[in-house]
């Protein structure tokens, strides 16, 4: 058995009175290649952002290498969907990127030709080094994605957790990302990533959650990715709406 | 006079180099409000000190800034409310508690409604300090003061402001607190507005925080570039702001502010990325486009031939355009008039291919 690297156990979470989550109990494996899927309003975003502590649950606990969120995260590499930041905001993508070393920084230090040349890599990694000076906001969807990765790649983190990185994207982006992946588990990085094609799962991932307000399966794709349980995700939803 | 000129340039340069990042949050309407509140702080502290020169005023200020951004956060919170709402009656509350307390119990000291509202930069080089041996105003010493501080913040926290500015999610994740971040910019916004209150008042600080940095805004593509054009752009408007309140004998900060529109008009219209050439672009796309329509029509066309009426009401087109459209089309030599109405030529053919190929259609 390999370990678990993030652990959640009886984990509910509402905003305002509509529960969002109820009793999640889940296990992400280290080193896996772990997809989140589920239908819209299935709470997946809100499961990401509750471990990487970023709301308030009403009950349940979060353990991420055995420890409490708040002191693993500088070992997460999040990619938060396109639409979380504001592309206008005048930086270039070497800019961006590079923000993937403050974590390794602190307060006050500055970034040096190390981190330079590290953010040049993760470019290069994602095809990106001709944009290294584009400003953000003229650049194409699947190019925001490709710098988002390289950015979580700057990080080198050993984990990384991404919220639909393949929605809206080109073909080409989308293959480059998932070998990137492929390519870093490897190296033994693990991945949490939220999922919306269910075409791709079993070509992309090793292990799946399927989830709609809580967790109707868990396990390896041999184990969880059968009929009966996408039906129930998604059926569900159907019936209700 | 040159001192009014001094007091006025080192308001717009304190000033703009926090309305850079206020721009970049979105925060400009907050500014406004604790501009306006802070006359609070500066009533209260004048009470328990009963001095108008005494530093508390800028720390009641400084604290009463805060309380503002904290109601408006917390209102925003209960997700009940929007932002602007909740700027809207947490501002007017504490600014019109300020107001009663000026005219119920400050009547006869001078606490001079007008002067803190409209401000009035010709007074500043009357109040005067020794600051190693030169007779400076005070306006200028305390707003160079802030200057340096406002300057050291943003260099010291540069890599923290732009990472929580830009993505606040990721900068948690790395381990910065934005709301440290946050409530530093914040008291510093409003020391600073303080501080201007005698030379610009409350109402047009506003403007000295945010215009700068927003016609920065639409020129570059670089954080660090944006403050040095915000400078420049400080630097220009109160420049012209002093000459034009001098020459007319008019409120220097109120000329400061209209200069700083026109400015942000003029770069805004005729900037290469700017609003003019956007909409010249545009309307040059949709001719081409337009003709480039008209020609895949009669390449769908059997015998590559549509009569004139048929073309117009296809798209719908007057007499007035389709003669433009026309005409143009016949003098590229793509079309040719016959007694049908117009053919397509071989030429306009090999275009309606590229066309295809342009816009990605399918071919015919």
């Amino acid at each position: 058995m390999t370990r678990n690297i993030i652990e959640v156990s009886d984990l509910s979470v509402a905003y305002a009175h509509n529960p969002v989550i109820w009793h999640i109990n889940l296990a992400v494996k280290a080193n896996s290649r772990t997809a989140v899927v589920g239908p819209n309003g299935a709470g997946k975003s809100t499961l990401i952002k509750s471990i990487m502590n970023l709301n308030k649950p009403l009950s349940g606990k979060v353990e991420i290498n055995g420890k409490k969120p708040k002191h693993a995260l500088k070992n997460i590499a999040y990619v938060p969907q396109k639409g979380e930041v504001n592309w206008d905001f005048p930086t270039t993508v070497l800019d961006v990127v590079l923000m993937g070393r403050y974590v390794h920084k602190g307060w006050f230090k500055r970034m040096n030709k190390a981190d330079v040349a590290a953010a040049m890599d993760a470019l290069s990694t994602m095809k990106m080094e001709a944009f290294k000076d584009r400003q953000i906001s003229e650049l194409s969807g699947g190019q925001r994605q490709r710098v988002f990765l390289a950015r979580a790649i700057c990080h080198d983190a050993d984990f990384y957790i991404m919220d639909e990185p393949l929605q809206g994207i080109d073909i080409t982006t989308e293959k480059l990302i998932i070998d990137t992946i492929k390519a870093l588990q490897a190296k033994g990085k693990s991945f949490l990533v939220v999922h919306h094609n269910l075409d791709t799962v079993e070509e992309y991932f090793d292990h799946v959650i399927i989830l709609n307000k809580s967790v109707i399966a868990q396990g390896t794709i041999e184990e969880a990715w059968k009929k009966e349980n996408i039906d129930k995700a998604y059926d569900d939803r159907s019936v209700t709406t | 006079m040159i001192e009014v000129w001094f007091v006025l340039i080192v308001t717009a340069l304190a000033t703009s180099i926090l309305g850079v990042f206020l721009v970049l949050k979105g925060l400009s309407m907050t500014t406004d409000a604790i501009s306006h509140t802070i006359l609070l702080g500066i009533v209260l502290a004048f009470f328990i000190t009963q001095d108008l020169r005494s530093p508390w005023l800028i720390i009641g200020a400084g604290l009463i800034g805060l309380l503002t951004v904290y109601l408006i956060q917390v209102i925003i919170n209960t997700r009940l409310i929007k932002q602007d709402a909740a700027i809207g009656i947490v501002f007017t509350a504490l600014f019109a508690l300020a107001i009663i307390l000026v005219s119920r119990y400050a009547d006869n000291v001078h606490l001079d409604l007008d002067v803190v509202l409209m401000g009035e930069v010709l007074f500043a080089p009357l109040n005067r300090i020794e600051i190693f041996g030169f007779s400076v105003p005070n306006a200028l010493w305390q707003l160079s003061l802030l200057l340096v501080i406002n300057c050291g913040f943003v260099a010291l926290f540069y890599k923290e402001l732009k990472l929580s500015t830009f993505d606040p999610t990721y900068a948690y994740i790395a381990g910065f607190s934005t709301t440290l971040i946050y409530y530093l910019l914040m008291t510093l916004v409003s020391i600073t507005a303080v501080t201007a209150f005698d030379a610009v008042g409350s109402i047009l600080v506003i403007n000295f925080f945010v215009a700068p940095a927003l016609t920065a805004y639409l020129l570059v593509k670089r954080l660090s570039h944006m403050i040095w054009v915000s400078f420049i752009f400080a630097f220009i408007n109160s420049t012209l702001g002093y000459l034009a309140g001098d020459h007319l004998d008019v409120s220097m900060s109120g000329a400061t502010s209209f200069v700083a529109f026109i400015v942000f008009m003029l770069v805004f219209l005729l900037n290469p990325k700017g609003f003019v050439s956007t909409k010249v672009k545009q309307h040059n796309q949709k001719k081409v486009f337009a003709r480039a329509m008209i020609l895949m029509l009669m390449n769908e066309d059997e015998h590559r031939t549509i009569s004139r009426r048929g073309i117009q009401s296809h798209f719908n087109l007057d007499d007035k355009s389709f003669k433009k459209h026309i005409e143009h089309l016949l003098l590229n030599g793509y079309v040719e008039q016959n007694t049908d109405g117009y053919t397509l030529t071989r030429r306009g053919e090999e275009y309606t291919h590229y066309t295809r190929i342009k816009y990605e259609l399918p071919a015919s």
